[in-house]
């Protein structure tokens, strides 16, 4: 199990390092002009333009700027976006809150799809099994920019259930209808999920062992099917964390949270290489962090899964 | 060179404009005003908070609260003083700044003539590049702190450049100094407004012509409110009150400008009272606004001015009688209605009329629209039978482009297409290079109020921003001539006389000026917008 762990901490690093790099020279290939880019519409004036281009490395070539990048990341500096700032500060700022959001947009999501998708599997093709289908088929078909500014006005402006943003420093409260939002997709494919897996779980052997046996229903529901049926749910929920931080651009930018979406668009638009890439590298951890943790739960829920 | 700007208009165009209406303001009286309320503004994180390097809407209202300028403009846009005691010359090029005595920065230190004269060194020196470092190009000695690249762009490093200091700007006594122009320039005054010509404390600098590290994140200025801690990144920037100020007391406690991502974002926030100026309706807004907020919805005029360019260099726009069918098909006022919900209004004008000089119509009859006419001109002239239109993508000038190529269509019986460009950047390097992008979509935001501003920079020959390659050597003299004047009203004569210079060639289409949307809570009233897009702290009072 160590052997196993340690290897993959080995691949996450090689990971690591071929992300930034892909990431970092996309950035390169795309940028035509970082400095216009940041001066919007105003033509930059010439002597502004060679202080900044000195200042960082703008004229090199792409290697030997990711090499600078690289030697001050070894060094524990994140380097500065093109306006200035410090990017180690502002990953400070922005993944708490980035953070926050999408774990309580798992959880909620986890719950309610987890329950919502046992229910509707042990009652297969009851009233409770159709109303999830259509349920969840509405919110997979409703695209986030649709969703999130239509509960934004419905249960923040015009209800006033939730604040309509929730801003810098949220609290547990003022995050929860972004949560909400944010979980609405990954809800809808952790309860059909579900679903499936405890409907084929229930015709499996075992289980008419076990109620052969007469073992109670609860038993054999909660610790038998679900338990099996938990496997790929679990792997979704891995991946889906790292998709979420990534994707909460749109649900960022609508309750102005202040978080790791919103900055990367900037970066994305402003052409700003070293904040992309800075942001981009710790994503990049995430997911590894995230699938190894999902490759050992499988140990854990199912027995005959074991590493070497 | 000029002092220009070109709009920042990425997300604006929509959104801004109509320009002769009076302030909207629906003020309602009833109930006290608290002074010591915290009033929340919109913003968005502000690229630097650095006078000389601050050149957009919200880094400029930030500092609107915390300096005080050395002139402002009154309610004709004329510069009054203000931080300064007089500002005189006698031959428009040596400028003797008196200051106000009992100014102190917010920490203490007396606002003396060494705090105008190291920020504008610090402002002018090139390798600091700050961004608005050409607003110094007018005064003696700029070009001693210019360098340029020995190789164009290559691996050799510029040279430093010869000095740090502005051989034009001279110490009197402690509260005077003297500026030294290369040239006469009669609206010297008029400039100071701008954001650049704020001071710094000495305490801003760690040595001499060095910033020290971390001031711009607790800036401390000469105006009536102080930072309140420090700028907190993407989150806002509180500002309070400041006790020791001598001049007008603002009527609140202090500001919290509050940092958005999306203006959306910030509308559902007016909407639910939990901010309470918004300076710009998005876009997406705009029609239901007036029912949303009531008389809580508020226009103002702006600067912005929109045009179409012509790429005078191409045989096809050669003639002015082609330039002018082309503007004479376009019905402004129906584009306006359809478009832009009339959040804007026509211009027929080649200045806006925020500023002083401003006549109506100056186009004549290019900018009526007559279909008739406009087609048997443009037939008669021989205009291209078919017509491009390029506009940078990003800014939502989509449905305006089409609607005008529709017009075109219609009312000429020519094919025209909108061609969108990934940005406005890449939109001006293809003109820059004479590339065929046939008309394309221009906008201009004023530097300060000065019709020479609406003029020089976007016409003259060597203007910074003409990129339409019009030249006409007698609208160069009266430019030239104006700012070189006596006094303002001479100027005015001699900028006019070269503005209806431009309705006789037409090197650009007048097409709209700008008019400021914005809307407040239930919280404040008296909320003002200036012509800079700024909210007028000093007026604006909460509801206790």
């Amino acid at each position: 199990m160590i052997r196993y762990i340690v290897r993959r901490l080995l691949q996450g690093v090689l990971t690591f390092f071929g992300a930034t790099f892909v990431v970092y020279a996309l950035m390169f290939a795309n940028q035509d002009n970082p400095l216009q880019a940041l001066a919007g519409e105003r033509p930059i004036s010439e002597n502004v333009r060679q202080a900044l281009t000195e200042r960082y490395h703008l004229n090199e070539p792409f290697i030997v700027q990711y090499g600078y990048y690289m030697r001050g990341l070894f060094q524990g500096d994140f380097g500065q976006s093109l306006t200035g700032k410090d990017i180690s500060e502002m990953l400070e700022l922005a993944w708490p809150n980035t953070f926050r959001l999408a774990v309580m947009a798992v959880v909620f999501a986890a719950l309610i799809g987890i329950l919502a998708g046992v229910v509707a599997g042990i009652r297969r093709a009851g009233i409770f099994d159709h109303t999830t289908l259509i349920i969840t088929l509405v919110l997979i078909s409703i695209p986030i920019v649709v969703l999130a500014p239509l509960m934004q006005l419905f249960f923040g402006v015009e209800l006033k259930w939730f604040p309509a943003t929730a801003g810098a420093d949220p609290s547990f409260y003022a995050l929860m209808l972004p949560a909400i939002v944010l979980g609405a997709g990954s809800l809808a494919t952790y309860s059909r999920l579900t679903r499936t897996s405890v409907v084929e779980n229930l015709r499996a052997d075992y289980v008419r062992t076990a109620k052969a046996k007469g073992l109670a229903r609860n038993r054999v529901i909660g610790v038998h099917v679900l338990r099996n049926s938990l496997i790929p749910v679990v792997t979704y929920i891995g991946v889906d964390l790292g998709s979420l931080m990534a994707g909460a651009i749109v649900t960022e930018g609508v309750f102005n949270i202040p978080g790791v979406g919103s900055s990367l668009f900037r970066g994305i638009t402003t052409e700003d290489g070293p904040l992309v890439v800075g942001f981009v590298s710790i994503l990049v951890i995430i997911f590894i962090v995230a699938n190894l943790i999902v490759d050992l739960l499988y140990a854990v829920l199912d027995p005959r899964i074991r590493y070497e | 060179m000029q002092v220009r700007r070109f709009a920042a208009l990425a997300a604006l165009p929509v959104v801004t404009s109509l320009g002769l209406v009076a302030c909207g303001q629906g003020g309602d009286d009833a109930g006290e005003s608290n002074t010591s309320a915290i009033v929340s503004i919109e913003i968005a994180e502000p690229q630097h908070l650095i006078p000389t390097n601050t050149n957009e809407t919200s880094g400029s209202q930030v500092l609107a609260a915390l300096f005080t300028p050395l002139v402002s403009y009154d309610a004709e846009n004329k510069p009054v003083e203000d931080a300064a005691e007089s500002i005189t010359s006698t031959d428009n090029t040596v400028w003797t700044i008196k200051l106000k005595n009992g100014y102190t920065f917010h920490n203490g230190e007396k606002v003396t003539a060494d705090s105008y004269i190291n920020a504008w060194n610090y402002g002018a020196y090139a390798p600091n590049a700050q961004g608005n470092s050409y607003f110094f190009e007018k005064v003696a000695g700029y070009a001693d702190l210019q360098s340029t690249d020995p190789d164009g762009d290559g691996p050799q490093a510029a040279p430093a450049p010869k000095t740090n200091k502005l051989s034009g700007l001279a110490k009197v006594d402690d509260l005077t100094f003297t500026v030294t122009l290369t040239a006469p320039y009669v609206d010297f005054k008029t400039m100071l407004g701008y954001t650049a010509f704020y001071p710094l404390p000495a305490a801003a600098f760690s040595a001499e012509g060095v910033l020290a590290e971390g001031f711009e994140e607790a800036i401390i200025g000469n105006g009536p409110f102080k930072m309140n801690g420090t700028w907190q990144h993407d989150a806002k920037i509180e500002v309070a009150a400041y006790d020791g100020y001598p001049g007008a007391k603002p009527k609140i406690g202090g500001v919290e400008f509050r940092i958005y991502q999306q203006l959306t974002a910030a509308y559902a926030d007016v909407l639910s009272d939990n901010l309470d100026v918004l300076r710009t309706i998005p876009t997406e807004n705009i029609t239901s606004a007036p029912t949303d907020l009531g008389d809580r919805y508020a226009t103002s005029p702006a600067s912005t001015f929109q045009f179409l360019a012509f790429p005078t260099f191409q045989e096809d726009f050669a003639k002015p009688e082609v330039r002018k069918a082309i503007s004479m098909a376009i019905d402004r006022d129906e584009i306006i209605k359809s478009v832009f919900k009339n959040s804007q209004q026509s211009a027929r004008s080649f200045v806006s009329p925020v500023v002083a000089g401003y006549r109506e119509d100056t186009c004549g009859a290019s900018c009526q629209f007559n279909a008739a006419t406009a087609k048997t001109q443009y037939t008669a002239a021989g205009g291209p039978s078919t017509i491009k239109i390029s506009y940078n993508g990003d800014g939502g000038h989509k449905d305006w482009v089409d609607a005008t190529c529709n017009q075109l269509k219609t009312n000429l019986g020519i094919a025209c297409t909108g061609v969108a460009e990934a940005k406005f950047a890449d939109l001006l390097s293809k003109v820059e290079k004479k590339q065929d992008v046939g008309l394309f979509r221009m906008g201009w935001v004023m530097d300060y109020p000065s019709m020479e501003n609406y003029l020089g920079p976007i016409y003259t020959t060597k203007g910074s921003s003409n990129y339409y390659g019009y030249s006409n050597s007698e609208f160069d003299t009266l430019v030239a001539e104006g700012t070189k004047a006596a006094d303002e009203d001479a100027a005015i004569t001699k900028y006019q006389a070269a503005e209806d210079l431009l309705a006789n060639d037409m090197p650009v289409i007048p097409l709209r000026f700008g008019q400021n949307n914005y809307g407040y809570s239930t919280k404040v009233r008296n909320v003002e917008i200036d012509l800079f897009q700024r909210i007028n702290l000093l007026k604006v009072e909460a509801v206790s």
